[in-house]
């Protein structure tokens, strides 16, 4: 039995110039999508149907995009946890943050909080799907992979580590269908109390010396960088070289 | 008492008379106290200035005894500075920092956010505590030095390795047992910023994530793809950047160990399988935690791929190696290829151009294997090797393909233990 396969998406902003695009996690999350279920992906937007950028999405090969019509201001949060309850989804992709609004990367933990399902967070592939159970890799820091097991229905959010989208095609974005529901009506109260302004630089952190006297200040100022040489092997065998080498690597843990 | 300073022509004439029953009495008094001439001027008397040192000569100390070079050769060993105590007793609140403890100590990010709890708890008042709370092993010996007030290690298998589950079921269970102000986490991506979500949604709590600048009543953050500061109310929950405040570095802490009451873990539904290997040559090399790199002194290339690939080290390579077409540009460390941030860099033959040692500038621990001794990556390295690298590579092959082996034993041994 094919899986029902559903990913979230929202309007991305150019790093650079600023202009709204795809966002670069959630088409990595389409692009996971289709792999896992093919054009059966069911891709879902809160928000304005008219946005343009939504075409960019459906064309990726997309016969048609679910709108949950809603304003700019209104929570997404109710309209998608009834519209998934509804859909009675396995796999719910989604960013790690979206490139517009608070972007807190809040929603899908609050998705699974809402709907008792587990979130796997920051997750680079989802390599099979068997008896109720899906093999996923996590995205570590330095390039490094974690493999878990999680039961269906589970949401997962995708990191940039996530094989990239593929190229939009411009012709089949206009053909594609726009499914309007209506979305929430509620606003989002809290957020009405925030002032938001163009971020500001921040400000770099200074190096300061806590000298009490000016000989202190001075050789602060004047000091070269520690670290003379470290330990230098010359005329030993090649071998103790070798077991030196190989005991740093190991007490580094960089061999394991 | 009256401003008038009185001369006491008795006393002066006992200290002009060394002979006097009375004189040593007298100048011993007048020696720590400033002596004022007739007019109320302080006088100094030039041959009471300085002190005798160990050679017969006199010395003068004119910083005053604020000199940081330690005092007479005798006692070279630099004391360490006793830094003041911060006590906390009985507090009222606590503000939870949940430390990355990346390897077990905690990181530079972990250390601001510490900081970033006391400047808190300085603004709001009151009798607050700094709490870390901590999960899994614990390697940090300098958690007093770090500001911590108190220390909440959570032991026990089902918190060991990825288990974010259960982490956030006892951060829960923490919130009911103390009174918590603030909880701050590091927003990064080894975990603080995924259970920090998990806790906010537990608690129904709205999290402020990329906060970088918080005061007890205003936080600002950044939204949008960092091109928006969103300034609100301070929440509960707080997610920093690095470089929020500054880490404490005047006072010592108390540390002392917290309990917490039993946790009831449900059944986890993310099961761990533990890490992948992974094509160390697939890892992107600005991030890559291990780079063998090769340069100019490297003849046997065939050799150099093996090493590397029996170590299970991403390849790097010097400019000249590049240059030279025995390795891909995509491949070149230094200011015009890549800045690497790795662990343990292994340099095989490279002398070190300057263009070279920016690019590892941010490199933890360099080893050199080379054949000149006066080479500057030998001056930047932890451990140099002088010598032939070949045969130094085919050592080292030899090693890690027993190590290799020996583990694979050991595991075989421990499964046929287990059955």
């Amino acid at each position: 039995m094919p899986h029902k396969v559903i990913s979230l998406i929202s309007v991305g902003r150019h790093p650079q110039s600023g202009r709204s695009r795809r966002a670069d996690q959630d088409s990595r999350a389409v692009e996971l999508g289709l792999k896992l279920a093919g054009t059966d992906l069911d891709v879902v937007h809160a928000g304005n149907s008219e946005e343009p950028v939504l075409r960019q999405y459906a064309g990726m090969g997309l016969p048609k995009v679910t709108v949950l019509e809603q304003t700019e201001s209104a929570d997404a949060l109710p309209a998608l946890s009834s519209y998934l309850k509804a859909q009675q989804a396995d796999i719910v992709l989604t960013g790690v943050r979206a490139e517009s609004g608070e972007s807190s990367g809040m929603m899908p933990y609050l998705l699974s909080e809402q709907l008792g399902w587990p979130i796997v967070a920051r997750v680079a592939d989802i390599v099979e799907i068997k008896d109720g159970e899906a093999q996923v890799l996590l995205a570590l820091p330095r390039g490094q992979r974690r493999q878990v097991t999680v039961k269906l229905p589970f949401i997962a959010s995708v990191d940039n580590a996530a094989q990239a989208a593929r190229q939009s095609a411009f012709g089949p974005g206009l053909r594609a269908k726009m499914a309007t529901q209506s979305g929430s009506t509620e606003d989002d109260s809290v957020r009405v109390n925030w002032s938001e302004a163009p971020a500001k630089a921040r400000p770099k952190r200074l190096k300061v010396v806590k000298a009490k006297t000016a000989a202190d200040r001075f050789k602060a100022a004047t000091a070269k960088p520690q670290g003379g040489s470290g330990k230098v092997m010359k005329n030993e065998t090649a071998q103790e070289k070798a077991q030196a080498i190989f005991d740093l690597l190991i007490e580094e843990k960089v061999i394991r | 008492m009256s401003d008038i300073i009185r001369r006491d022509p008795r006393a002066e004439w006992i200290m002009r008379n060394r002979l006097h029953p009375l004189h040593d009495q007298y100048m011993s008094q007048e020696e720590g106290g400033e002596v004022r001439g007739p007019s109320g001027l302080i006088r100094k008397f030039p041959h009471k200035v300085g002190f005798i040192g160990p050679n017969g000569i006199k010395r003068i100390d004119r910083l005053k005894g604020n000199s940081s070079a330690p005092k007479g050769k005798r006692s070279a060993a630099a004391q360490e500075v006793q830094l003041p105590l911060h006590k906390v007793e009985n507090p009222d609140y606590y503000i939870m920092v949940v430390p990355d403890m990346v390897g077990g100590r905690l990181t530079g990010h972990d250390k601001d956010i510490l900081g970033l709890a006391h400047k808190l708890i300085a603004e709001q008042g009151g009798n607050g505590a700094v709490v870390a709370v901590c999960f899994g092993e614990v390697k940090e010996e300098h958690f007093d030095t770090a500001g911590v007030d108190r220390v909440l290690h959570i032991e026990g298998e089902v918190f060991e390795g990825y288990a974010p589950e259960a982490r956030v079921q006892a951060l829960a269970k923490v919130e009911a047992q103390y009174t918590v102000k603030h909880w701050l986490f590091p927003d990064s991506i080894h975990g603080g910023c995924d259970l920090a979500s998990r806790l906010a949604a537990r608690l129904g709590e709205r999290p402020a994530t990329q906060a970088w600048q918080v005061n007890a009543e205003q936080t600002v953050s950044r939204g949008a793809s960092a091109s928006l500061d969103i300034t609100r109310k301070t929440p509960k929950i707080l997610m920093l950047l690095e470089e929020c405040a500054d880490a404490i570095d005047e006072t010592r802490h108390e540390a002392t160990p917290m309990t917490l009451d039993e946790v009831s873990v449900s059944a986890a539904t993310i099961k761990d399988k533990g890490l992948m290997a992974v094509d160390p040559n697939a890892i992107p090399m600005a991030e890559a935690e291990f780079i063998l790199s090769a340069g100019n002194g490297i003849h046997n290339w065939d050799q150099f791929h093996e090493a590397a690939k029996v170590l299970g080290a991403t390849e790097g390579a010097s400019r000249v190696a590049v240059d030279d077409g025995f390795m891909p540009r995509s491949r070149q460390v230094g200011a015009t290829g890549t800045w690497v941030t790795a662990r343990v860099y292994v340099a095989v033959g490279i002398s070190g151009a300057i263009q070279h040692m920016q690019g590892i500038g941010q490199v933890d621990k360099v080893v050199a294997i080379n054949t000149d001794a006066g080479c500057d990556m030998v001056k930047r390295a932890a451990l140099s090797v002088i010598g032939d690298s070949e045969e130094i590579l085919a050592e080292l092959m030899k090693l890690a393909a027993e190590h290799k082996q020996t583990s694979l034993s050991d595991q075989a041994e421990e499964n046929s233990n287990a059955a």
